[in-house]
């Protein structure tokens, strides 16, 4: 792997230089990926899906410096954020003079992680920054954290609402050649504070991107968090990304996950329980064609008691799409009282598409409540043949029943805009689906 | 307005109609009564359109037009309306949002135009008090935890908003309690007219109390073995189906 070495250098060279903190967690990173290498499908955790080469063939390029214009912000500005704090990455680097943030330093607080890893922020960034790794004992994440100093750190002060959500834009810029980003964001939602993250990627250009994230949330005592993340970069467009929301007593965590395009997709989102009485949600669904391929791998890790966990994901997979799920919920010794839920549906539309689901329970405690179901499955026949009998065209009726079938995931969209847009975006994949 | 002539259908390999014959006029009541197994409910499908029969034999005839060649949409579109023996509960989609698709799409066809909000709240409006049914069921999802009940009467909406020229009533009566088939019997009623027509598929004749039939026949064994007016019903809710049964059998021995 020292092509990547060399490689990584070459772009990352005109990076500040890191502070010590960050210094020894990229040195300790780049150790654990030059033992651990990239995953190859005989790793359990990556059985279904075939990253290696990808990651290979992306670290051959040279990434050439991007003519980024802000026209093309305007064309992937999603409805109803017109006011909200807009954060623009552009190859995985942070852009400040495309950002535009509604909410004051009162409130929200977005710097370097290279400052905040200096300032009175340093301890929070010592102590969360890699809180991922544990779970991902992977190159991929190692790999990221290798180049984490040019990352990004959020606060949202304690107390606060937001007024407005945070809309993080992510472009790859494939127009020289395959792009490789890797953005690094770390988030504080101090005690008390209530926000919002969406994030969404973009592809310009026709070559191969790859993008490669790691996000690190920590949602203290009493915060509400909520999380959002939309997928429809296209053909050509792999993307490789853990959001970790580690929570605090009495917090919540409301996470959603679209994936409506993309050639491998791969998103770990990781719920955990730190304190008693947190409660989290994990919403997904993956609307595929062509030769898409969207693996969610989700954890939950109940370390206390008392805390509640529910989680759907539903997939409609055409063409030779494929769509994997595996869920994860460890309730450990101490973690008495715990509620935990899951469920993975999955519709099969086309003759070569295909579902995995592997729900994964390990409990350690004695006195809790915990259930699991998965189904793979074709449209309901009798439910067709009930809308058809009433003068509904086979086609509608099709379209009827997958956006019913979505509507559960569209439905725990909170914000109305982005709602109805996910919604109209979702119809008409449908009616060209089928 | 419907001639069945000889139609033959089976399930897989199971030869379950076995040469129908049966003509309906309109503004008639027809009234299909028979055993278990007999091949009522098959019938009823099979006219609607549900893949899972293959028709093997005969012909059905609708308006003019060859039936057995429509889809099952089609056959809605042209007036045909088949209320299930057992609704399928559809999470997701509100009986309110699916009635005003069927229904636009049924105009669409006739080359109408589609009903706007208001004059399809009105039309709502109105046939939901035929059936005593209650806004608030109608804006729920599709049959999801109705009652026995509370599906016949969406059945029987669903059938007053579609106006069909032809309802087929698939064991409507079953499930329900005296107050709720009084409901239902009285929604087709009132729908009653002299230019359509209502087949009623049944096990007993107390629905027969209510909508009073033209004619009563008998379903066996894949046949209608005996055709009467009204007075047949009460012969076979005094005697059961068995003399019919030693009929049939002493006519083929």
């Amino acid at each position: 792997m020292m092509d990547a070495k060399i490689f990584f250098n070459d772009i990352y060279k005109s990076q500040d230089q890191p502070s010590d903190l960050l210094k020894a967690f990229q040195q300790k990173n780049w150790n654990s990926f030059s033992e651990l290498d990239l995953p190859s499908v005989k790793h359990e955790e990556w059985k279904y899906t075939r990253i290696k080469n990808v990651f290979t063939e992306a670290i051959q390029y040279n990434q050439d410096k991007t003519d980024f214009s802000e026209e093309e912000l305007s064309k992937v500005k999603l409805p109803g954020t017109a006011k909200a704090n807009s954060l623009v990455f552009i190859n995985g680097f942070y852009q400040p003079h495309l950002s535009t943030l509604t909410d004051g330093t009162d409130r929200l607080i977005i710097k370097s992680l290279s400052e905040a890893s200096t300032d009175e922020d340093a301890d929070f960034v010592n102590e969360h920054l890699g809180c991922s790794n544990v779970y991902h004992p992977d190159g991929i994440n190692a790999l990221n954290g290798s180049f984490a100093a040019h990352g990004l750190f959020m606060k949202v002060k304690k107390g606060k609402e937001l007024s407005q959500p945070i809309v993080i834009y992510h472009f790859s810029d494939s127009r020289p050649g395959f792009r490789f980003s890797q953005p690094r964001i770390l988030v504080s939602i101090e005690e008390n504070a209530i926000a919002t993250i969406i994030e969404t990627y973009h592809k310009i250009g026709n070559h191969q991107s790859l993008t490669n994230e790691v996000v690190e949330i920590c949602v203290e005592k009493d915060a509400h968090f909520r999380y959002i993340k939309i997928q429809n970069e296209g053909a050509n467009s792999n993307h490789t990304g853990t959001t970790q929301i580690n929570q605090l007593g009495k917090s919540t965590a409301h996470a959603v996950t679209i994936s409506l395009s993309g050639e491998i997709v791969r998103n770990n989102l990781n719920m955990v329980m730190r304190a008693e009485f947190c409660e989290s949600h994990m919403y997904g669904l993956y609307l595929l064609a062509d030769k898409s391929q969207v693996d969610n791998h989700t954890i939950v890790d109940n370390a206390m008691p008392n805390c509640l966990s529910n989680e759907l994901y539903k997939g409609i997979m055409d063409d030779n799409s494929t769509g994997i799920f595996n869920g994860k919920i460890f309730v450990r010794k101490d973690a008495q009282k715990t509620n935990a839920y899951q469920s993975n549906k999955n519709i099969l539309l086309g003759q070569n598409s295909s579902a995995n689901t592997k729900p994964q329970l390990e409990i350690f405690a004695d006195d809790v409540k915990c259930s699991h179901g998965c189904t793979i499955g074709k449209l309901d026949e009798d439910a067709l043949f009930y809308l058809r009998a009433r003068g509904i065209s086979e086609k509608n009726a099709k379209a009827l029943l997958l956006h019913a079938f979505a509507a559960d995931i569209i439905q725990q969209i909170e914000l109305e805009d982005l709602r109805n847009y996910i919604d109209t975006l979702i119809s008409e994949r449908l009616t060209i689906t089928i | 307005m419907l001639t069945i002539n000889n139609l033959q259908a089976r399930i897989e390999e199971k030869e379950i109609l076995k040469g129908i014959n049966l003509d309906i006029k309109p503004g008639e009541i027809h009234a299909i009564m028979g055993p278990n197994g007999s091949g009522k409910s098959t019938l009823a499908s099979v006219l609607a359109g549900r893949a899972d029969y293959e028709v093997t034999g005969g012909s059905v005839q609708f308006n003019g037009k060859d039936l057995l060649e429509l889809s099952p949409e089609d056959r809605a579109k042209e007036g045909l309306f088949l209320a299930f023996q057992y609704p399928v509960e559809i999470p997701g989609v509100s009986t309110t949002n699916f009635i005003k698709s069927a229904v636009n799409e049924k105009r669409k066809y006739q080359g109408l135009e589609a009903l706007d909000a208001a004059q399809f709240l009105r039309t709502m409006k109105e046939k939901m008090k035929l059936v005593e049914i209650d806004q608030s069921l109608l804006s729920r999802s599709l049959n999801e935890g109705f009652s026995g009940g509370e599906k016949k009467r969406n059945e029987i909406f669903q059938m007053s908003m579609l106006d069909p020229k032809l309802a087929i009533l698939d064991e409507t009566d079953s499930g329900l309690d005296i107050d709720a088939l009084r409901i239902v019997a009285n929604g087709v009623n009132q729908l009653r007219t002299k230019d359509n027509a209502f087949l009623i598929v049944t096990h007993y004749q107390r629905l027969l109390d209510y909508i009073v039939p033209d004619f009563v026949h008998v379903l066996y064994n894949g046949r209608i073995v005996k055709s009467g007016t009204k007075e047949l019903a009460f012969e076979l809710e005094e005697k059961g189906y068995d003399f019919i049964k030693a009929e049939v059998n002493e006519a083929t021995a």
